[in-house]
């Protein structure tokens, strides 16, 4: 890898973890281990954002650093084990296609953005481009774990997973968005997430389940 | 500046009263008394921009011109009007038993929340605030959707948050791809999202980064259009959700995602030089009119009805944006303004009509006419406005964006034709049952909101047969801006 700095080694290495996360988190079964991978995520995105921010010393990427670590580490997962434990649902599910096939999906996809990514890619000044793809990979694979999952809680790690792959594209691809943004984002999905918590327990109230084959009632 | 802030400010400090006292007998009162500050702030923004031009303020973070000030000027207004229907309505409701006064707080303060929302979406001109301020207006009426907590309407304001959700992701992306293009341009840095500043270096900027933006900016913010086949939120939550909120839905949310979609159209268009954009738009646009034309006559529900007719409607405007030119602009900016007043009208008509019948099933509400011949005449005209029959405004932009199609595309008109015509028997054959069949319905608690239902009318009625002259010439120079 001559030429490249080490630095830029680091950060294709945590999008690489953060590919493999986002793996681990299609194939996984237990609720509360999908909240642990969430979690890991966002470490692996808050450190590649570090590194990034360090090595192109870009100080307003140490403040989304802090961000990522507070919210996405700390604040969201927290909130989801507490939801967990207040709506004592601890079930394994299945998903709508058996495992081996959304992996195998999984790969297409990947594929898939990789190539999309590729002619921005080269367009990019960053020494972060190559991560693009796998910022868009990661994108598609939490869109195809909300697809696949039936209970109302995957779909939403699903949901908060895509912001994750969303953020780590803006990091690679431009070294972030203005901060004003940045800030705005963080309290939408943080407000996001909040009215879910609310939303949880109305679904509960009403059905005794968090199944979303209950909410398959309206059609056209 | 004073008028922006105050626009922005008024809706923000009516949702923290109504937070506290959102329960209180007197709390629609103070929910009209905000929406009518904000009206009369936008209408003094509106004074000054008509008189002294476009408008820069706060270091550039709004930002006024003539398209989004008309646009602000009738979300305000729908604001209002919806805020007045509301105050009978929300009565009924609770004196029926649908509503406790924790939920009637929260949709009292809520609904001033997506005000605010709105208005910063249209004033703001910073496409990353634009994003926030889009997925803020998802957020606050997500519980709203959700507000009588039957099982349908958790289903409904579930899908609607996780596909908008999933929609405003994709447009997240593609606001990236576009600050991505940008920065190349004017530097990295706050700079480099102003649509101002985008709208000054538009030509420069990179034309694939930007072709592949626009297909994430529309496919995101057209989920919010209710484009098809994007549209799957959009009939559930405007029928599940009280009729207030389905009214503000559909008079003012749709219009200001459109607008999004339209601000990143300007920039795309110029920067590709291709017609990539207008073609992409004008597709969208058809396959929602035919689309949507077809559903609905098979619809039972009566708002489900006229959420289908707001898609078709929708997708007439973006069909008209997509084509461009001054002409089509022209009509597109007119039929935002005529849909969102006929619309909101008929919603406040069906939403006292629901409430005689105690249904929203078409086949259960019968003889408005003879009941009350209010609500009846108001659905009546409601519905013939929205069908563009003449006089009403409907018409006007109808039969603009017609002309244009068989004189620019030819190919499109056909179908429009077809799905109008479609459009026009479902929903007519709908309707005049309920308003001249036999009878069946019971009274109100309280006396129906009808004044709002027949202003709105009026209102489309004018603009189908007098356009009053600096009106047009604000919509022409809006034309002129879309370009």
């Amino acid at each position: 890898m001559a030429g490249v700095p080490l630095y830029a080694q680091f950060i294709n290495l945590f999008a690489a973890i953060l590919l493999l996360i986002a793996f681990a988190m299609l194939a996984q079964r237990r609720v509360l281990t999908l909240i642990d991978l969430f979690a890991a995520q966002g470490l692996a995105l808050a450190i590649s954002t570090g590194v990034v921010a360090y090595g192109t010393s870009q100080p307003h990427l140490y403040f989304s650093t802090a961000l990522t670590l507070l919210l996405k580490v700390a604040l969201l997962p927290w909130i989801l084990h507490r939801l967990i434990r207040r709506l004592d649902v601890r079930w394994e599910f299945e998903g709508l296609i058996n495992i081996p096939t959304t992996m195998l999906i999984g790969i297409v996809l990947v594929v898939f953005a990789f190539n999309l990514a590729l002619p921005i890619s080269q367009l990019a000044s960053t020494v972060t481009r190559s991560t693009l793809g796998i910022a868009m990979a990661s994108v598609m694979l939490s869109f195809l774990m909300m697809i696949t999952r039936r209970k109302a809680i995957p779909q939403v790690i699903g949901f908060l997973a895509m912001e994750n792959g969303l953020f780590f594209a803006a990091t690679s691809a431009t070294y972030g968005m203005p901060m004003v943004v940045e800030l705005g984002i963080a309290l939408d999905v943080l407000v996001g997430m909040l009215i879910l918590g609310v939303f949880f327990f109305q679904i509960r109230e009403q059905f005794d389940s968090l199944d979303l084959q209950h909410l398959e009632k309206l059609k056209e | 500046m004073i008028e922006v802030l105050l626009v922005l400010a008024l809706p923000l400090i009516g949702a923290a009263v109504l937070a506290v006292i959102g329960e209180r007998d007197f709390a629609p009162e103070v929910n009209v008394v905000a929406s009518f500050c904000t009206l009369l702030a936008a209408a003094a923004l509106t004074a000054k921009v008509v008189s002294f031009g476009p408008m820069l303020v706060l270091e550039q973070l709004f930002f006024v011109d003539p398209f989004n000030v008309f646009l602000v000027a009738l979300t305000a207004f729908v604001g209002f009007t919806t805020s007045l229907f509301s105050r009978p309505y929300m009565r009924i409701e609770r004196a029926h038993g649908h509503l406790t006064a924790g939920r009637l707080r929260l949709f009292h303060s809520m609904y001033q929340l997506f005000n605010f929302t709105m208005l910063l979406a249209l004033l703001t001109n910073n496409m990353g605030i634009l994003w926030v301020a889009l997925e803020a207006a998802t957020l606050a009426t997500v519980l709203l959707v959700s507000l009588y907590r039957t099982p349908a309407s958790l289903e409904a304001a579930w899908k609607y948050f996780i596909l908008c959700g999933v929609g405003i992701a994709q447009a997240l992306f593609g606001t990236i791809l576009l600050y991505f293009a940008a920065e190349k341009v004017l530097g990295a840095g706050g700079g480099a999202l102003l649509w101002t500043e985008l709208n000054s270096v538009k030509g420069d900027l990179e034309p694939t980064v930007l072709s592949l933006a626009f297909v994430f900016l529309l496919v995101g913010y057209g989920t919010k259009v209710g484009l098809v086949p994007l549209h799957n939120w959009l009939p559930d939550a405007h029928a599940e959700g009280p009729t207030p909120v389905s009214a503000v839905l559909s008079g003012l949310l749709l219009n200001v995602a459109l607008y999004a979609v339209v601000r990143c159209k300007v920039l795309v268009e110029a920067s590709t030089q291709t017609s990539f954009a207008k073609e992409l738009m004008m597709g969208f646009g058809l396959l929602s009119v035919v689309v949507a034309a077809f559903l609905l006559s098979r619809q039972k529900d009566i708002k489900r009805l006229f959420a289908y007719s707001s898609i078709e409607h929708m997708g007439i405007i973006t069909f008209a944006f997509g084509m461009g030119g001054p002409i089509a602009n022209f009509a597109g900016v007119l039929h935002m303004t005529v849909h969102s007043l006929t619309k909101s009208a008929i919603f406040f008509a069906v939403g006292h009509a629901t409430q005689k019948a105690g249904t929203q099933s078409i086949d259960g509400i019968r003889g408005l006419i003879t009941l009350s011949p209010m609500i009846g005449w108001a659905l009546a005209l409601g519905a013939l406005a929205i069908l563009g029959m003449p006089p009403f405004g409907v018409f006007a932009s109808e039969f603009l964006i017609l002309t244009t199609a068989m004189r620019d595309q030819p190919w499109a008109t056909p179908f429009l034709l077809i799905a109008l015509g479609i459009a026009f028997a479902a929903v007519f054959s709908k309707v005049q049952p309920m308003v001249f069949g036999e009878p069946n319905a019971h009274r109100l608690p309280h006396r129906p909101a009808l004044v709002p239902v027949f202003v709105h009318l009026a209102l489309v009625l004018m603009l189908g047969l007098w356009i009053p002259p600096y009106l047009a010439e604000w919509y022409r120079q809006a034309a002129r801006l879309i370009g």
